[in-house]
């Protein structure tokens, strides 16, 4: 309940979610929300009741990123994906982060408006988020949110918007992530060759049905990756407009993606980003500066054992910056 | 020509009205449908509870337009239906029904305003996505050319879009990029040689606001580009075709529940900017009721407005002269201003791919003029007698009775619809139906094929409004519009916003994360100006907002809250159906364990906001509560009280 200090404990939350009860999600994004004193550690026991020790292995979830310009269609497209997993009998999250306006602080969470779903279907949940001060378009309570939804959700979905930085901080916490690029705009094109954005593991053209333009665009994405080496990225074109196209395409992409990484090691490394971020939110750039900087205390990170989990995690970096 | 927008209840007691109406000298009849039948639903559709004979009348088959005109000769009638998404459907009835009654469809005179787009960009009753819904137009056009040849098949509606806060520029510049679009269709599914007659039949419904000098110079401009639009994109060549024919319903934006009465001055300046000079004059004239702001109006107050425009033609020597403006260098001077800044939006318009792509465009742009004109009268730059400056009154006689003076639908209405629509199912050819439907969706299928025929098959087999209208949906996927808010200009940085904002962030710290609001619009009213605006602002308070649209159930409504995690729920609805739909919702809200405060806003009578009180809700707004920001002010203090946060000092 969004209100009044009756609020469920993290622990219990997280045994919730572990039974994959899904009515659990609302007291959960309100749990990671919180800042406030005390919010902290509710978070950390949720946290351990969903870890890889606890739950007997890696969360079951498929945590997929979607990334992409405003107006590059990733609504439409998420609509339809939605629907395609649904109609497999997968439940799934949608967690949408909005940018926050920089002049106001407020923001318009658009993406419910966005977003099509069967009403009174109890197996998606979407929560939309706005990105607050955060640069590279990531909340910083989306991290813990999809950790811990994957325990229970079969997708987890997390919806920025950007190009060039957004999806790097994405790819922390997704399985396989994938970026959107609409027919004709020509940035993710530049920034690829450029370097300024990472090679994502699926690249989406939208509006398909725009025709040579799509295809062009589906042309040149696949030749900047074949000369980046990058050649087993798929390039899929989709169309949202009915009859929707290449959804069916795009999923076999996304599991296709998610059945060649080796899972564990994209997981720890996701808990150990995680724990960094929520280390620097908390100590800021003198918190970095007594690990020895960002690299350092990355390197630090990699050296720990890969099934602590996120709060340990953070007790570590907490005890060396202290050391 | 003179009428008044009439419907309601069922068709029995609107054809009852109709024949009063016309009875008292009124020469033609403009039909008001219910949303549900406006959008494509039967009356025992889930989304349709609470909106049953409310802002018009319920037609779900030919048996309930056959009651509708009973009595009343088709042939000699000029009908003015205001429905869009379902146009399609709803002439096909009429045809039917004329048919029947022994009448040729040739001789049937009057006009569909099957406009979509402005339906998009700020009345909310669409049905299908932009795409489809372009087609159905062109494939009415298509088809009343030829066979319906007297039927304006559709009117190009300015109208709305002042209402949704269009200056006049983008009113001019918009209608005209829609009647583009609208044109350009056609084009494709007609003889060449039969594009004048096209062009010809396309007329224009416009606002005139209060500023009836500028007003009127709008109207000129209008025609100026229409007629250049003709002689250049059309090659139409007889002048006669590239006139502008426009009808007119005077502005309802600016309208006032504070002081009512008042009204009556407004609606008669605005007449005057539709009819002052003879070369740009309305050929149909709608006036609103001056209680209009305060629910639906009764015959008497519809009966006033028809003789406000009986004085202006019979009493005045308004139409005993030619035009009065010619040679005047101020209007010349005021219409070529009006011009240059209409091309320029019209070109970035056409530049973004034409009127159906730039919907977004053109819907944000308007939701940022309407938030310009809501902040000039806050700030009091702009005059509104009885809401910002001479506010005290004395007490008014006119709204003095219980019921505050408006027509009260009803509710029996709902179920006595619900059980007829029902009856009407199990005692027709049910095997005709569904042969005539799967033929429909094999039209809808084809692009080729002109939908129309197939629609009339299914209206004479006895399908109805909701069949109808799923079978397309079927066929041409849904829809949700864009809301515009999302790219509104971030808002200004006066004094009492920022003062504001700090509050917003108090409370945002007290209760451990950002205060989020969600602001739902239940039901099927598609005027979102308001809901609009709230979220704009409360965007620009510093708050997370949520804001899906319109057109939600009470069950997406709470699903959302409880999901969203919000702090506080507000509801917009103006089609009067708050009486049923507003406890659902809060019940809905309770039941999903969702407690946060619920505020409302909308044209709620006073008599009514006890009972929504009673079932739960913290406060009612209504449109005499034009300060945005003290509305937000009063939610930062309910959400602070609800969670024991004390209010700033």
């Amino acid at each position: 309940m969004p209100s009044r200090g009756e609020a469920p404990s993290g622990a219990e939350l997280g045994r919730r979610l572990r039974e994959r009860d899904l009515t659990a999600a609302p007291a959960v994004l309100n749990l990671v929300e919180h800042r406030a004193a005390g919010g902290r550690e509710q978070v950390a026991a949720l946290l351990r009741e969903v870890s890889p020790a606890v739950l007997g292995g890696e969360a079951p979830a498929h945590i997929v990123g979607v990334t992409g310009p405003p107006g590059a269609g990733k609504s439409s497209l998420l609509s339809e994906l939605v629907r395609a997993w649904r109609a497999d009998g997968r439940s799934v999250a949608v967690l949408a982060v909005d940018p926050t306006s920089k002049r106001t602080g407020g923001a318009l969470l658009g993406d419910r408006a966005r977003i099509a779903t069967e009403s009174g279907d109890r197996e998606v949940f979407m929560r939309s988020t706005a990105a607050g001060d955060h640069l590279g378009g990531l909340a910083p309570s989306t991290r813990a949110a999809a950790q811990a939804l994957a325990a229970a959700f079969d997708v987890v979905v997390i919806e920025t918007v950007g190009v060039g930085q957004s999806e790097t901080d994405v790819a922390d916490v997704a399985d396989t992530v994938a970026v959107i690029v609409q027919p004709g705009s020509g940035d993710v094109l530049q920034f690829l060759k450029a370097g300024i954005m990472e090679i994502p593991d699926v690249l989406v053209v939208t509006k398909a049905d725009l025709g040579n333009i799509a295809e062009n665009a589906v042309r040149d994405l696949s030749a900047a990756l074949g000369g980046l080496g990058a050649r087993e990225v798929p390039v899929v074109a989709v169309s949202s407009l009915p009859p929707a196209r290449g959804i069916d395409e795009l999923m076999e992409a996304l599991e296709g993606h998610r059945s060649r990484i080796d899972l564990e090691a994209r997981r720890v490394r996701a808990r150990r980003r995680h724990a960094l971020a929520d280390f620097a939110a908390e100590h800021g750039e003198r918190g970095l500066r007594a690990l020895g900087g960002r690299r350092q205390a990355q390197a630090f990170l990699d050296e720990l054992a890969p099934e602590l989990d996120v709060p340990a995690l953070e007790d570590r970096l907490e005890e060396r910056a202290r050391a | 020509m003179m009428r008044t927008y009439a419907g309601h209840s069922t068709a029995a007691k609107s054809n009852e009205l109709y024949r009063k109406n016309l009875a008292k000298g009124q020469t033609g009849l403009s039909v008001a449908f219910d949303l549900p039948t406006q959008t494509g639903y039967d009356a025992d559709h889930e989304l349709a509870r609470g909106e049953v004979g409310k802002v018009g009348v319920p037609i779900a088959h030919k048996g309930d337009m056959h009651a509708l005109f009973d009595g009343i000769p088709l042939d000699e009638m000029n009908t003015s239906m205001t429905i869009n998404a379902t146009a399609a459907w709803l002439l096909a009835l009429y045809i039917v029904v004329a048919e029947e009654n022994g009448i040729d469809q040739a001789a049937l005179q009057g006009t569909t305003q099957n406009d979509i787009l402005k339906e998009y960009l700020s009345r909310g009753t669409y049905a299908f996505p932009p795409g489809p819904s372009m087609r159905l137009i062109a494939d009415m056009v298509a088809y009343t050319v030829e066979h319906v040849p007297t039927w304006n098949p559709i009117n190009i509606c300015s109208y709305h879009l002042q209402e949704a806060g269009a200056t006049p520029v983008q009113e001019i510049a918009y209608s005209m990029a829609n009647a583009i679009a609208v044109l350009d269709g056609v084009r494709e599914r007609v003889d060449e040689s039969l594009m004048p007659k096209v062009f010809g039949r396309i007329s224009f419904f416009v606002n005139a606001g209060v500023r009836f000098i500028e007003e009127h110079a709008k109207l000129r401009a209008m025609g100026v580009l229409w007629d250049e639009l003709g002689r250049e994109r059309y090659g139409v060549e007889d002048p006669k075709l590239r006139r502008f024919r426009y009808g007119v319903q005077v502005n309802s934006l600016g309208l006032t529940e504070a002081q009512p009465e008042n009204n009556v001055q407004r609606i008669a300046l605005e007449a005057l900017a539709v009819t002052l000079g003879r070369s740009a004059r309305a050929r149909a004239i709608q006036l609103p009721a001056w209680n209009e702001a305060l629910g639906l109006p009764r015959p008497w107050d519809q009966q006033w407005s028809l003789r406000i425009q009986q004085v202006l033609a019979f009493e005045t020597d308004l139409l005993e002269y030619p035009d009065i403006f010619e040679g005047s260098k101020v209007m010349e001077g005021l219409v070529e201003e009006l011009l240059e800044g209409a091309r320029a939006e019209l070109d970035i318009v056409q530049d973004k791919g034409g009127a159906v792509e730039a919907v977004p465009y053109m819907k944000a742009a308007l939701v940022d003029s309407h938030r310009e004109r809501v902040r000039r009268i806050e700030e009091g730059e702009q005059t509104v007698v009885g809401i910002n400056r001479y506010t005290e009154t004395e007490d008014s006689p006119l709204t003095a009775d219980a019921e505050g003076g408006i027509l009260v639908v009803d509710r029996a209405v709902e179920a006595g619809q619900i059980a007829d629509v029902e009856r009407w199912r199990s005692s027709r050819d049910e095997a005709a139906v569904l042969d005539a439907l799967s033929a429909l969706a094999r039209a809808a299928g084809n692009e080729d094929e002109n939908i129309m025929p197939a629609t009339i098959a299914a209206a004479r087999a006895g399908a109805t409004t909701g069949e109808w209208s799923q079978t397309l949906r079927d066929v041409f996927g849904s829809y949700r519009a864009p809301t515009g808010v999302g790219e509104a200009m971030a808002g200004g940085g006066n004094e009492e916003l920022a003062a504001l904002r700090d509050e917003v962030e108090r409370v945002s710290e007290g209760l451990g994360r950002k205060l989020k609001i969600l602001v739902g619009k239940p039901g099927l009213d598609g005027h979102s100006n308001g809901a609009e605006q709230i979220a704009v602002r409360a965007r620009d308070a510093g708050m997370d907002v949520v804001y899906q649209g319109i057109r939600l159930t009470p069950s997406e409504i709470a699903t959302s809250a409880l999901q969203e995690g919000v702090h506080v729920v507000g509801l917009s609805i103006l089609s009067g159906s708050h009486r049923e739909l507003i406890p659902l919702v809060v019940e809905e809200l309770r039941e999903a364990g969702v407690d946060a405060p619920v505020v409302v806003g909308g044209i709620i009578p006073e008599a009514d906001v006890a009972q929504l009180r009673e079932a739960g809700v913290d406060a009612v707004y209504t449109p005499k509560d034009f300060d945005l920001s003290k509305i937000m002010r009063d939610i930062v203090e309910l959400v602070a009280e609800r969670h024991g946060l004390t209010a700033a000092a």
